[in-house]
C-alpha cells in the first residue's frame, strides 16, 4: 500500500491533475467529505489528508510514503529524512519580507535598528536575517501576520505573497525576496528505495505532466 | 507527583522486551565471536576531545559534556562507540595486521536520534582495522547482514554508495557552501544543487545533478559511467561498488545504489551502505569505511565497520513470547529441593512460592506447577 499525504486546499487542487497523469484519481472529494483517508481507484494506493505544516512528519516517520508539501513547509521542517527530488512547480509563491507602507526598511537597517519580526515561519526568518548580519527579534504567529506592524506588535513581517493583494489592502509593501516557493514531492528514506518499482513510475509521471504545462 | 516521571527521549525497558534485547545480544555477540571478532567494553565516558575528532567529526551538538572535578577538563558521555574502538586500535593494541573488534553498550545522545526517538539507543557493531582493500569492506557487509538476518529480519535490501565520487567532483571546499551541497544531494533536491552550482564547469555541475538521479539497482553504475567524468578516482570507486554486489549474491539479500548518499561524508572514505527491511521507516544498521580517521589518534589505519541500535531493531522484530515458568511450592524438604535444582539445570525456569502470596499467584507468568503425587514430585499443566 502505497500513501500520498497531501493537504486540503491550493494544494490538493493543483496535485489532482499530477496524480491523474500517474493514473490516480481520489474517490472522494476531500471539500466534502470528512474522511482523513481517501480510497483511490488504485487498490494499492490512499490518500490522507493532513496539515500542510505536518506532511513532511507523516512522510519523516514512514506514516506517509509520498507527500507534497511546500518548501516554506519543508525549510521550517528542516527536511531530515526525508527526499525532496521532484520540484512540481505548483502553488507557487514568493516568500518576502514587508514593512507597512510609511516604514523605510532599508535606512532601518543601516542606522543598525534591532528589528521586531513577525512570522509563523520562525527558523527561515531567523536565517534570513542572520545571513544580512542584522539583529531581530521573533515574534511567532499562526496567522494573519499582516496585522502585526498594523497593531505595532512588529516592525516586519516575513510571510507567503503570491498577488500581494492582501498586502496592498493593509497598507503594507514588500521590500525584499527570502526565497521561491513550490511544492516539492517528499519521500520517505526508506520507501524510496524498498518500493522503487511502484514509486519510480509515479514520479516519471509527474516529471511528465510538469514538463508539458 | 511527577518526581517519578522519566525526561523525555528517556526510557525504561520493561521485563518482556528487555528480555528480547538481552537475548538478542548475547546471540549476536556470540556471532561476532565465532567470526573472530574480540570484544572490547569502552568507558561510558572519556576526554571530549578524543569522543569527536575522526569518526566523531559530526557528534559535539549530540554529546552530553561534564567537567571533570579531578582535571577541569570537558568531558563526554559518548554519543557513539565507533571513536572509541578507533581509538583502542590506534593506540592500546597497537597490532600491524588487521584487528576486528566488537562491541555492545548504550550510548546517549543529546537529541533523539533516528527513528527509535529514543536519546539512549543501545549500540552493538563490529569494527575492522588495518585493511585496505575492497575485500575488508565485503567482510564487514557480509557480517552486517548475517548479522540481521540471524536476528529475525526478513527481505533485507543493502543500499550501497562510494563516497570518492563526491569527493572527486567536490572542488570547492569552503565548508558553508559544502554542507550546502551536501544537504541538497542528500535529500536529492536537484533544484537547490542546480542553483547551487550555478558558477560550476558544466561537466562538475552535470555531474553533481546526476548524482541525484543516479540510484537503483546494478544497471545505474553503467550509467554512472557514462554520465559521470572519467576520472581514476570514479572508475575505481564504481568498480568498487560493481564487486560488492557480485559477492553478496549468496546472501538472499536485495542490492541497490544510490550516489547521492553521503552520510558521514566528512569521515568515511570509501563504500558506505546501509540496510533496509520493509515496514521499517528508517535503516536499520549503518556503516561504512574511514580510514585516515586513527591519525587523530596518531596512527592512521584503514578501517571499515558497520553498528545498528539494538533498541531499535527489537522494536522492527515480531514479539517474541516470554519463556513461561513452572511454579513450585514453597517448602524446603530436600526432594523438592533436588528436583527443582534438576528442573533449573536442564533449561526451565522454575518460581518457588514465599508463603503469604498465593492471592497474587496468577502474577506470575506459569503453565506448570511442581506437585507431588504419591511421594514423587511432578511435573503437571497447571
Amino acid at each position: 500500500m502505497i500513501t500520498i499525504a497531501l493537504s486540503k486546499g491550493r494544494i490538493f487542487e493543483e496535485t489532482t491533475p499530477l496524480l491523474a497523469a500517474a493514473g490516480i484519481h481520489a474517490l472522494e472529494d476531500p471539500e466534502a467529505s470528512r474522511k482523513l483517508i481517501l480510497p483511490t481507484n488504485r487498490e494499492d494506493v490512499r490518500l490522507i489528508i493532513v496539515r500542510a505544516s505536518d506532511v513532511p512528519t507523516y512522510v519523516q516517520y514512514g506514516a506517509a510514503d509520498l507527500g507534497i508539501a511546500g518548501k516554506d513547509v519543508l525549510d521550517e521542517h528542516g527536511g531530515e529524512g526525508l527526499y525532496q527530488p521532484i520540484d512540481l512547480q505548483i502553488a507557487k509563491c514568493k516568500m518576502m519580507v514587508a514593512v507597512r507602507e510609511d516604514f523605510d526598511y532599508f535606512a532601518s537597517i543601516r542606522s543598525g535598528a534591532r528589528l521586531k519580526v513577525v512570522t509563523k515561519y520562525v527558523k527561515t526568518a531567523r536565517e534570513h536575517f542572520a545571513a544580512k548580519g542584522m539583529h531581530v527579534d521573533l515574534i511567532k504567529l499562526y496567522g494573519s501576520m499582516e496585522l502585526g506592524p498594523l497593531v505595532g506588535l512588529a516592525d516586519v513581517i516575513v510571510d507567503l505573497v503570491s498577488t500581494g493583494g492582501t498586502l496592498r489592502a493593509n497598507h503594507l509593501k514588500a521590500v525584499e525576496e527570502v526565497g521561491e516557493i513550490s511544492s516539492r514531492l517528499v519521500v520517505n528514506q526508506a520507501s524510496f528505495k524498498l518500493n522503487r518499482e511502484k514509486l519510480q513510475p509515479m514520479m516519471d509521471a509527474f516529471v511528465g505532466a510538469i514538463g508539458k504545462k | 507527583m511527577r518526581n517519578w516521571l522519566l525526561p523525555e527521549y528517556i526510557e525504561d525497558v520493561l521485563p518482556a522486551e528487555a528480555a528480547q534485547i538481552e537475548h538478542l545480544r548475547r546471540s549476536l555477540l556470540d556471532l561476532f565471536e565465532v567470526h573472530g571478532y574480540q570484544f572490547v567494553i569502552p568507558p561510558m565516558m572519556e576526554y571530549l576531545e578524543s569522543l569527536i575528532t575522526g569518526v566523531g567529526h559530526d557528534l559535539d551538538l549530540a554529546t552530553f559534556k561534564v567537567v571533570d572535578q579531578l582535571t577541569g577538563r570537558l568531558m563526554g558521555v559518548r554519543a557513539d562507540i565507533t571513536p572509541q574502538a578507533a581509538r583502542i586500535d590506534a593506540h592500546m593494541l597497537n597490532n600491524q595486521g588487521v584487528t576486528r573488534l566488537c562491541y555492545a553498550g548504550s550510548v546517549l545522545r543529546t537529541n533523539p536520534d533516528g527513528l527509535a526517538q529514543t536519546r539512549q539507543p543501545m549500540q552493538l557493531g563490529a569494527e575492522l582495522f588495518g585493511h585496505a582493500g575492497v575485500e575488508g569492506d565485503i567482510e564487514i557487509q557480509r557480517l552486517m547482514i548475517k548479522t540481521l538476518q540471524a536476528s529475525g529480519v526478513k527481505a533485507l535490501q543493502i543500499d550501497f554508495n562510494h563516497v570518492g565520487i563526491f569527493d572527486a567532483l567536490m572542488k570547492n571546499t569552503d565548508p558553508v557552501f559544502e554542507k550546502q551541497l551536501y544537504q541538497a544531494l542528500q535529500s536529492k533536491d536537484q533544484t537547490e544543487v542546480k542553483a547551487l552550482t550555478k558558477d560550476f564547469d558544466a561537466v562538475a555541475r552535470d555531474a553533481l545533478c546526476a548524482l541525484t538521479e543516479l540510484n537503483g539497482d546494478v544497471a545505474i553504475l553503467a550509467e554512472a559511467a557514462k554520465r559521470l567524468p572519467k576520472s581514476p578516482a570514479i572508475t575505481k570507486a564504481l568498480a568498487e561498488l560493481l564487486q560488492v554486489s557480485n559477492q553478496l549474491k549468496d546472501l538472499d539479500v536485495g542490492v541497490s545504489f544510490d550516489l547521492a548518499e553521503l552520510r558521514g561524508y566528512h569521515y568515511h572514505s570509501g563504500m558506505v551502505f546501509a540496510a533496509y527491511a520493509q515496514g521499517c521507516p528508517g535503516p536499520l544498521a549503518l556503516g561504512g569505511r574511514y580510514d585516515e580517521v586513527g591519525q587523530a589518534f596518531g596512527r592512521a589505519r584503514p578501517a571499515a565497520g558497520f553498528s545498528l541500535d539494538l533498541r531499535g531493531l527489537v522494536k522492527a522484530l515480531p514479539r517474541s513470547n516470554v519463556k513461561q515458568c513452572i511454579l513450585a511450592p514453597y517448602g524446603n524438604d530436600d526432594s523438592l529441593i533436588k528436583k527443582i535444582d534438576e528442573l533449573r539445570k536442564s533449561g526451565e525456569k522454575v518460581v518457588q512460592e514465599l508463603p503469604g502470596h498465593e492471592a497474587y499467584v496468577d502474577e506470575l507468568n506459569f503453565n506448570r506447577k511442581l506437585k507431588n503425587l504419591d511421594g514423587v514430585w511432578q511435573v503437571i499443566a497447571a
